[in-house]
């Protein structure tokens, strides 16, 4: 594997074992059972997809992980070590890099002030240091010349690569995306899922990708994992074949639509599902 | 040096410096029609003022000094109530208002915006202050003028308490409401990247609140100034509101107006001043509205 060897980091890091995850909202009250019983494991270095409906419990699932909420049951690892379980929630950590739904760049810093602002806070590298390895970064990721820029001022595509750019920075062993590419058309789409691609290639990350967007899963996962309408139970797990590096030419390859199409009666019946059960709410 | 000539170009590649986006804005806003309408409106206030005082001489409106006769006390080298342009006086008054605000508005803003930061920062401090805030808020000033007489030793403490109190209110309050509309997912990145306490708030809090705080420091120098002048009113020795009292007592009509009309480009002044300084201290903010 010619990537593996162009690797920066040796030992690939980022195993994340996830077993007999579930979730309840509001334990006294309402009980949401939002995640039930999922496991998983997910290789260093891999790139899994998590598919499902709007609401199924996605986000629940990585907010577990990224440390923003506790579990009701089962546990999480990382590299063998025990993440989360029942009453033990880890602090959000640098090691576990989110990005968010609907972006969370800080409008008032400019995108380097952005891209530093891990090492910075981290206080692993100097100011200096860590401004010259940003620019570097950047230019390696094709977003030179908007350094000074604020987060307002450059396209929704682009902050969408420098919020990538920003969490490669920190050099996490995990990197989490919960439906980065949700509101963006078609063709700002297909360049940002380029440019995740080639992260990945370079990097090699362990990758946790969350989207309701089959052929987004399909294109850019090696495993996809197709969930249930809420509770989210694990439907389907897809392996996806599809050698690297891919680009844009997958999409209308025979593999790739075989697999698309396994995977949209899989998620048919259970969008089926989720609309009968919002009718039956709405009654 | 490669690596020199490719950091001035990124420099060259940059978005417009702040100076240059200020005279942008004016530029704009002189080819709008905003100006000469802002112009018209004064001069027609003016000129009703006119009519209605000096020309058509209206009943109502008979014993007020009319714009003509103010001008023209205002501007006088000898003016015949001791206060124009030309008297020492009068330039005492305005420094004594301005230098009482200006240490009201200074400690309100160094107590306040901690103080509000804390409340929005930290839930158990809130929770201590924020009845007792809503509480003494709603309290007018004039309120307040009789404890504040009791409670400083001289006049000029308890014009500045005065003058204080008006401001920090709206400066806590606001700096409260700037720290809760910061989104969520702010903290969360910031946690998420490896930030400890004391940068969530340095690089989080404090700039994300920041719009609100200097909103929130216009408000106050407004209520700074509307303390001010009652405080004056009731217990000072010099200060244009001062002025306007003892001029009424003494029955020196058209010093009212000068002083009323001082405080007025006064105030405006001082509050255009802190735009100017929060939109250089906010450009992010600035870029956002233009764009
Ligand atoms: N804080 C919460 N309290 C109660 N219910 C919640 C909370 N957050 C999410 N939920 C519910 O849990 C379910 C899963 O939410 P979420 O994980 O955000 O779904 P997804 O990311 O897959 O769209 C939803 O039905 C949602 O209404
Ligand atoms: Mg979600």
């Amino acid at each position: 594997m010619n990537t593996a060897e162009a690797l920066s980091v040796p030992a690939p890091r980022g195993q994340i074992s996830i077993r007999n995850v579930s979730k309840v909202y509001d334990p006294e009250g309402a009980r949401v059972l939002a995640v039930d019983n999922c496991s998983m494991e997910i290789a260093a270095g891999e790139f899994c997809v998590v598919v499902g409906p709007s609401g199924c419990g996605k986000t629940t699932l990585l907010n577990a992980i990224a440390g923003f909420h506790g579990i009701t049951s089962g546990e999480i690892l990382l590299d063998g070590k025990l993440l989360c379980g029942p009453g033990k929630t880890p602090p959000p950590g640098s090691d576990r890099i989110v990005v968010f739904q609907n972006g969370a760049l800080f409008p008032w810093y400019s995108v380097l002030e952005n891209v530093t602002f891990g090492p910075v806070v981290q206080g692993v590298m100097p100011e200096r240091e860590a401004r010259d390895r940003a620019r570097e970064l950047l230019s390696q990721m094709g977003l030179e010349g908007i350094e000074s820029n604020y987060p307002s001022e450059i396209s929704s595509g682009m902050r969408r690569r420098v919020e990538i750019a920003r969490a490669m920075m920190t050099d996490p062993s995990v990197l989490l995306l919960d439906e980065p590419f949700r509101a963006m058309d078609a063709l700002t789409k297909t360049v940002v899922h380029q440019f995740l691609l080639d992260v990945y290639d370079r990097s090699n990350k362990t990758i946790f990708f969350i989207t309701h967007d089959l052929e987004e899963a399909i294109f850019l996962g090696s495993k996809v994992y197709i969930m249930t309408t809420r509770p989210a139970r694990i439907k389907t797990v897809l392996d996806v074949d599809i050698p690297r590096p891919r680009d844009f030419r997958v999409l209308s390859s025979a593999k790739y639509i075989k697999l698309k199409k396994e995977c949209i009666e899989a998620v048919h019946e259970e969008a089926l599902k989720a609309f009968k059960a919002g009718e039956r709410e709405m009654a | 040096m490669s690596t020199a000539s490719a950091a001035t170009a990124t420099r060259n590649d940059a978005g417009p410096s702040s100076l240059e986006v200020s005279l942008f804005c004016l530029r704009e806003w002189l080819k709008s029609a905003a100006p000469y309408l802002n112009l018209l409106g004064i001069v027609g206030f003016i000129f009703l003022w006119y009519l209605l005082t000096e020309k058509l001489k209206v009943p109502w409106f008979n014993k007020l000094p009319g714009p003509v006769g103010v001008y023209g006390e205002w501007v006088s080298p000898d003016p015949s109530y001791g206060i124009s342009l030309y008297t020492p006086e009068y330039y005492q008054h305005i420094v004594t208002s301005i230098w009482r605000v200006l240490q009201a508005f200074f400690l309100a803003t160094f107590l306040g915006v901690p103080v509000g930061l804390m409340m929005g920062w930290k839930k158990t401090f809130k929770d201590y202050t924020f009845p007792l805030l809503e509480t003494l808020r709603p309290i007018p000033m004039l309120a307040w003028v009789p404890l504040s007489i009791l409670m400083w030793p001289g006049r000029e403490a308890s014009i500045i308490f005065l003058t204080f109190l008006g401001s920090f209110f709206a400066t806590v309050l606001n700096t409260l409401l700037g720290v809760e509309s910061i989104d969520e997912v702010y903290f969360r990145a910031a946690h998420s990247l490896g930030a400890k306490p004391r940068h969530v708030f340095l690089k989080v809090i404090l700039p994300g609140a920041l719009p609100f705080i200097f909103t929130g420091l216009q408000i106050s120098m407004g209520f700074a100034w509307f303390s001010l002048v009652a405080g004056e009113m009731l217990a000072g020795e010099y200060g244009l509101g001062y002025l306007i009292w003892n001029s009424f007592i003494m029955v020196q009509y058209p010093v009212i107006v000068i002083a009323m009309v001082t405080l007025g480009v006064i105030g405006w002044l001082s509050s255009a001043l802190i735009r100017l300084v929060g939109n250089r201290l906010m450009q992010w903010k600035v870029r956002e509205e233009i764009r």
